[in-house]
């Protein structure tokens, strides 16, 4: 008898969850809340740190699970409405009052972007021509990054740990992708418009995986990518339009100020709306210090939630890179079998 | 009625005497201290008061306050039944007490002790039935005493019958007084009831007396009569011994605090004997904790105001400041205070008080700035824009500000554009008048300099100051939400109502502290649906990010935020609209609700003249 | 005692072997999130008083993290106390506490 698993969410996790799960012979419902699989991949023109463009690596992912239709049922823009414990299982309703039994569930709800309007002095909503990481990478994929006016910019400033690191909005944590996203998407400027001036606004520069130090290496040697050592405190609009930026340069240690025609927020992960609901219709445990799912510990069982039969996946548990995340849907897939074998 | 004793004297009367000479001595030092520790000016009010006619209003407020308690009453009837009949009933047990001896043993007058004791040391007689007022007066209000005690020990125990959530927790002086207190007339009533058959009695002492009457058919009850007013004078003794450590000194000071006020004394920047008299008037009736939020939203009941005047006057230095530093002086507890007390200011003179250094000339590095600015104005403009350090942090206020301006087609200048300097209050809310005054006196000069007659503000603590201390001869000072009322009632800008759902919050320093209530939701009504909520006017919370409170550690103040956020927001709404950037910054960081400036919404909604 | 020829002027080194902890210790105690800090420098980008003069709030704590009160002493007044720092810090420092603090230590110590 196959056993039956139910991944909430379609993103990059719940994708490689259910194609891992798929291969071991379980059969696998993925609950996906939009219209379409992919999540955050796939707003994303190309990846760190190589520059693969994430298109490839969604496409993959999708024709493996077009491959395996017999054993997953892909179920959109549908949500949890109740779950109820049984013997052996569980009940899964949706919103779509469908009826799921199933033996095991993955959660892998991934994260959202932290919304940057929320820090009013980065002028997010308030001046045209400050962006976001994301809303960058909508203009990557269009090959056009300009201003508002059209003009293509003459500086342009990356600003890191926007809504990371940061008690006021109560998210303590770092996000880990921002550094490097912001060197990629340096780097990327200075290929588009070499002429253009591109600075770096970061505390610290977390570049700590394979090929991240070189990505940094390159910015600075190969495109002339400006880093500055400092945060940035508030930005105002000068007479002509452009953003005048204020830090202080922590190594000279003088306050600096500097203007730009285009300001990238790098905005990091938070949990997804949905987490409190879903930890109490789960009954598993939020992290009072991140608001993320609590994992039942870091090594072992990283994958298991405090509850029988709910497994984590995913940028659900913290925040984590585009391999981070693929790894550690496979990993869960890897849990849930040796749970449903046991 | 005569005297059962020719000498008129029992050793009982001891422990009392001593009492009595300890707290008169007591007494005598403390208003002298206090009485040198005003200014010579204050003095001469109090003189002249005494012998003016004003002095019948003191008596009458005296009356009200320290004896009927009739603030209290107002808050809760059962709380100020609870500390009128304890206060009213005892004042009058002595004012009685006195009568009845110039009627019966008027030769005794000039003992202090024969009024306490007046039933022991006196004797039924025929003529007794024309002391039967007397026994009936004081019976009733024996009565009305013990009544109150016994509402006092239930609201030990069922402090929400009394309309308080949270009541003031004891230390050893103060339970050491207390019960000596709640036992004194308890055990009066069982030595006049013992005594009755000897003395007579009103309804109630002579009734129970009757009742140990009966018990003497088996117990020589009569055994009992000495011990019992032995208990009761060393009640009294340990009252008055414990009473300088404990609460019990409001009953006198707060007399003293009501003439002084009267005589128009007021609290000035130093806590001198005025602010003492404050201190000691504080009777510990914990009605200030439930409106105080850091103590009902972010569990820091020890820094309440009411421990922090009882650590005043016991001399604890360190948890006195360490409450001033965290208070947001946010006037809640001043204004629900039944005595008066301006905790507030007293915590501020306290910050003013460690202050241990003056720098002169310290803030000579922004000179320069200012006098090139002046230099490049030249047309004379109509307002001068102040959008304080905290706007700049809320660039959305400043731009719907720029936006009005131009709108209306004012002339204006914006004095702190490039970032400016400070107002002074934030210094002058740490204690530092000195420091304060040096920065008052450099904006003073920037903003004659620039020649306008009005002075536009977007922040409320600026505001305050502006109106408070400087002296801006011939400016008139507006913040934005009064300036918008101006245009809108003027119609220089025009606007069209939205029907989305607000709420208003009243920053404390422009609410509360500056009595600006009504301007802002007479903008608000002509911008969009504007609901009421239960936080308004004089109840509005505080945002818990006061500048006041420089050592409340932040996890509290956002404590203190998202609980003030989601209790005007009960109700749902589409937004919450404040008009101070302090206020704004600290509702927005909870990211729960779209929070909005009042500048902001006007500044949406107005219609583009043709 | 001259052993060499050098050694005259006030060395440039910071020795930490020498340093004196006890000053940050009483700031700690009365202000713990002193501690909090991890030297991004938002405070002193927004700094009132760091547009016109050298008060760089980061560099004090860090001075006095390294027992290094000269410069601290010489700095510390000009600040205004306007509290924007505290507005932007990330790391919920009380940072007008701080200053205030540092301002009735060095007066307390003498140092100033």
């Amino acid at each position: 008898m196959e056993d039956t698993i139910v991944i909430l969410g379609g993103g990059p996790a719940g994708m490689e969850a259910a194609l891992s799960l798929a291969g071991r012979g379980h059969k696998v419902y993925i609950v996906e809340k939009t219209g379409s699989l992919g999540g955050h991949l796939s707003r994303w023109d190309r990846l760190f740190p190589q520059q693969e463009p994430a298109q490839d690596i969604l496409e993959e992912l999708l024709n493996g699970i077009r491959k395996a239709d017999d054993k997953i049922e892909v179920i959109y823009n549908a949500q949890v409405q109740s779950v109820k414990r049984r013997m052996r299982g569980l009940e899964v309703m949706l919103s779509n009052q469908q009826l799921l039994l199933v033996d095991a569930l993955l959660v892998c709800c991934g994260f959202e972007l932290f919304r940057a309007e929320r820090k009013e002095e980065y002028g997010y909503g308030i001046y045209e021509n400050v962006l976001t990481s994301a809303d960058l990478e909508d203009r990557f994929k269009n090959r056009k990054v300009l201003c508002s006016d059209g003009r293509v910019p003459e500086r342009v400033a990356f600003v890191h740990c926007v809504g990371s690191r940061d008690e006021k909005v109560d998210h303590t944590y770092c996000s880990k992708v921002c550094c490097v996203t912001a060197v990629k998407q340096a780097c990327e400027i200075k290929e588009l418009y070499p002429q253009t001036e591109v600075f770096n606004l970061y505390m610290d520069l977390r570049m700590f995986d394979r090929y991240f130090e070189q990505m940094y290496h390159k910015a600075q040697s190969q495109y002339g990518v400006h880093f500055v050592r400092g945060r940035l405190s508030e930005v105002s609009e000068t007479a002509d339009g452009k953003l005048q930026i204020k830090t202080e340069d922590t190594l000279l240690g003088r306050p600096m100020k500097l203007t730009v025609d285009m300001l990238v927020l790098m905005t990091g992960m938070q949990a997804c709306a949905q987490t409190g609901e879903l930890s109490e219709k789960l009954d598993i445990k939020v992290s009072p210090s991140d608001h993320f799912f609590e994992t039942k510990d870091l090594f072992l069982k990283g994958n298991y939630a405090h509850a029988k039969g709910v497994f984590l996946a995913g940028a659900c548990t913290g925040p984590k890179s585009l391999p981070d995340t693929l790894q550690d849907a496979r990993s869960a897939a890897e849990s849930i079998h040796r749970y449903l074998t046991d | 009625m005569h005297e059962r004793f020719a000498n008129a004297y029992d050793p009982f009367v001891i422990p009392y005497m001593i009492g009595l000479i300890f707290v008169l001595a007591y007494l005598v030092i403390a208003l002298v201290t206090v009485i040198k520790n005003i200014p010579m000016s204050d003095r001469k009010k109090m003189l002249r008061h005494l012998f003016s006619f004003k002095i019948f209003i003191t008596i009458k407020d005296i009356i009200a306050d320290c004896l009927l308690h009739i603030k209290i009453w107002k808050k809760n009837r059962l709380l100020g039944y609870m500390h009128s009949s304890i206060a009213f009933g005892w004042f009058m047990l002595i004012v009685v007490g006195h009568i009845e001896i110039f009627f019966f043993a008027p030769h005794r007058v000039n003992l202090p002790y024969y009024p306490i004791f007046f039933r022991y040391f006196m004797m039924e007689t025929e003529s007794t039935m024309k002391g039967s007022l007397f026994f009936f007066l004081m019976d009733f209000f024996l009565l009305m005493v013990l009544s109150g005690i016994a509402l006092a020990m239930i609201k030990r125990i069922r402090r929400r019958l009394f309309g308080m959530r949270r009541t003031t927790r004891l230390k050893w002086n103060d339970q050491l007084a207390m019960y000596s207190l709640w036992c004194i007339f308890p055990l009066r009533f069982l030595a006049e009831s013992f005594t009755s058959h000897i003395s007579g009695g009103g309804f109630l002492t002579r009734s129970f007396g009757m009742i140990f009457d009966w018990f003497n058919q088996f117990i020589n009850n009569d055994a009992l009569i000495r011990p019992i007013w032995w208990a009761y004078s060393i009640a009294l003794m340990v009252f008055f011994l414990t009473l300088p450590w404990s609460r019990f000194t409001h009953i006198l000071a707060e007399a003293l605090l009501i003439f002084m006020r009267n005589a128009g004394i007021r609290e000035t920047d130093k806590n001198n004997g005025y602010a003492s008299v404050e201190i000691f008037s504080c009777s510990r009736c914990g009605i200030c904790l439930d409106p105080c939020q850091m103590v009902s939203s972010a569990s820091l009941r020890p820094m309440a105001t009411v421990d922090f005047t009882r650590n005043v006057r016991l001399r604890q230095h360190k948890p006195a400041m360490a409450a001033a530093s965290y208070c947001l002086m946010c006037n809640r507890c001043v204004q629900a205070c039944p005595v008066g007390v301006n905790s507030v200011r007293l915590k501020l003179n306290l910050k003013g008080a460690s202050i241990n250094y003056r720098y002169p000339n310290r803030y000579d590095y922004v000179e320069t700035e200012n006098s090139k600015k002046s230099e490049t104005v030249t047309l004379t403009p109509q307002v001068v824009y102040f959008a304080g350090c905290m706007s700049h942090l809320t660039p959305k206020i400043e731009q719907s500000m720029l936006k009005i301006f131009e709108a209306a087609g004012v002339n204006y200048t914006f004095l702190d554009k490039d970032g400016g300097i400070c107002c002074g209050r934030p210094l002058m809310l740490t204690g530092d008048r000195e420091g304060s005054e040096q920065l008052v006196a450099r904006n003073t000069e920037a903003i004659l300099s620039t020649g306008a007659k009005i002075l536009v503000c977007s922040c409320p603590i600026c505001y305050r100051i502006f109106k408070d201390t400087y002296k801006l001869e011939g400016v008139q000072v507006l913040h934005h939400t009064e300036y918008i009322l101006q245009l809108l009632e003027s119609g220089m800008i025009t606007v069209r109502k939205s029907a989305r759902k607000g709420v208003y919050h009243d920053p404390c320093e422009l609410g509360r502290n500056s009595g600006i209530y009504q301007q802002p939701r007479d903008v608000l009504y002509r911008v969009l649906n504007l609901q009421k909520n239960a936080y308004e006017g004089k109840d509005a919370l505080c945002c818990g990010h006061s500048i006041a409170a420089e050592g409340m550690p932040y996890k509290k103040r956002r404590m203190i935020a998202r609980d003030a956020l989601h209790k005007m927001t009960e109700q749902p709404v589409d937004m919450l609209i404040t008009a101070c950037p302090s206020c704004k910054k600290a509702f927005a960081e909870i990211g729960e609700a779209d929070i909005r400036d009042i500048a902001e919404i006007v500044c949406e909604q107005l219609v583009k003249r043709p | 005692m001259k052993d060499f020829g050098f050694g005259i002027k006030k060395s440039n080194v910071i020795d930490l072997d020498k340093t004196d902890w006890t000053f940050l210790r009483e700031i700690a105690a009365e202000e713990p999130s002193f501690l909090h800090c991890f030297f991004c420098g938002t405070c002193t980008a927004t700094c009132s008083a760091g547009k016109y003069t050298g008060f760089n709030l980061r560099r004090l704590q860090l001075l006095i993290r390294r027992g290094q009160f000269d410069e601290v002493a010489e700095r510390v007044s000009e600040c205004m106390l306007c509290g924007k720092c505290q507005w932007v810090c990330p790391k919920g420092v009380n940072t007008r506490h701080v200053v205030t603090l540092i301002n009735k230590k060095l007066h307390a110590r003498k140092i100033r």
